[in-house]
C-alpha cells in the first residue's frame, strides 16, 4: 500500500511536470521528444498502479512508441521545408490560464461532493483472459469497427500527406 | 490511492492540456495539447474500472488509445498538407475560411 502511494505521488509529480513542460516550452522539438514521452510514460506507469499492467504496454508500444514518433516525423519535415528551427509562442496566456484554472476548479468541486466509493479487492490474474474474451464477445463489433477506423485513417493521412505531381 | 486523488490528476491534466490547446501559436502544439486531454481521459477511464471492477472502461481505454493514434496520423497528415500550400503552421494565420 505504502508502495501505491509513494509510485502515486511520484509519477504524479512526473506526468504533471511533463504536461507543462508539454505546454510551456518554446521548443516544439523539445516538447515532442522529451515533455510528452515524460508524460505519457507517466500516465503508463499510473495505469500499472491501477493494475491494469496490461494497458501500461498498449500505452508504451502506441503512445510512447507511436504517436511520439510521428510527432517527430512531422516536426523534422516542417522544419526541413522551411529550414529554420520552428518558433513555438504561445497567445492569450492569461485568459487559457483562466480558463483551464476554472475547469479544474470546477471538476475538483464536482469530486470532492461525491463520497469515495470503497476500492473492490482486486481481481487476481485473470485480468487478461476477461479483456480477450470481452474483446471478441460483446465488443467484438466494436474491434472491428477500429480496424475499418485505423484502415481509413492511414489510407487517408497517405492521401493528405502524398507528394503532389 | 483513493479514487478522487486519481480523478483530480486527471483533471489537472486535462486543464494543462486544454491551457495548451487554447494558448498554442503553433497546429502541431495544438495537436500535443490534444494528446494530453485524451490521455487525462483514458486515467479516468482505468481508474473507474479499477474502482468499480468492471472490465469495460479497459477495453474503452484501449479503443481510445487506438483512435487517438488514428487521429494524430491524419491531424500530422493534414498539418503537413497545410504547410506545403501556405508554408506556415502558424494556427492564427491559418484563416482561409474566414468570412
Amino acid at each position: 500500500m505504502i508502495a501505491e502511494t509513494v509510485g502515486f505521488w511520484v509519477m504524479a509529480v512526473v506526468l504533471v511536470g511533463g504536461s507543462l513542460g508539454v505546454v510551456l516550452t518554446p521548443n516544439l522539438f523539445h516538447a515532442a521528444v522529451l515533455y510528452l514521452p515524460a508524460a505519457l510514460v507517466a500516465t503508463g506507469a499510473i495505469f500499472w498502479l491501477l493494475e491494469s499492467p496490461f494497458l501500461f504496454g498498449v500505452q508504451l508500444l502506441l503512445y510512447a512508441g507511436g504517436v511520439v514518433t510521428v510527432v517527430v516525423f512531422a516536426i523534422m519535415l516542417t522544419e526541413r521545408l522551411v529550414g529554420a528551427s520552428i518558433r513555438q509562442g504561445s497567445r492569450f496566456v492569461f485568459n487559457g490560464a483562466v480558463l483551464a484554472a476554472a475547469l479544474f476548479v470546477g471538476v475538483v468541486g464536482f469530486i470532492v461532493q461525491r463520497a469515495a466509493p470503497p476500492a473492490p479487492p482486486a481481481p487476481a490474474g485473470e485480468q487478461m483472459v476477461a479483456l480477450g474474451r470481452a474483446l471478441v464477445g460483446p465488443f467484438g463489433a466494436a474491434l472491428q469497427l477500429l480496424a475499418v477506423l485505423l484502415v481509413a485513417a492511414l489510407l487517408g493521412a497517405l492521401y493528405f500527406a502524398r507528394a503532389e505531381d | 490511492m483513493p479514487l478522487p486523488a486519481y480523478l483530480i490528476l486527471a483533471a489537472l491534466v486535462f486543464a494543462i492540456g486544454l491551457f495548451g490547446v487554447l494558448t498554442r501559436r503553433n497546429a502541431v502544439g495544438i495537436l500535443l495539447g490534444i494528446e494530453l486531454m485524451l490521455n487525462a481521459v483514458n486515467i479516468n477511464l482505468v481508474a473507474f474500472a479499477r474502482f468499480r471492477a468492471d472490465i469495460g472502461g479497459l477495453i474503452f481505454t484501449m479503443l481510445t488509445i487506438a483512435i487517438t493514434v488514428a487521429e494524430v496520423a491524419v491531424g500530422l497528415a493534414i498539418v503537413i498538407a497545410i504547410f506545403r500550400v501556405r508554408r506556415t503552421i502558424e494556427a492564427d494565420h491559418l484563416d482561409l475560411l474566414r468570412g
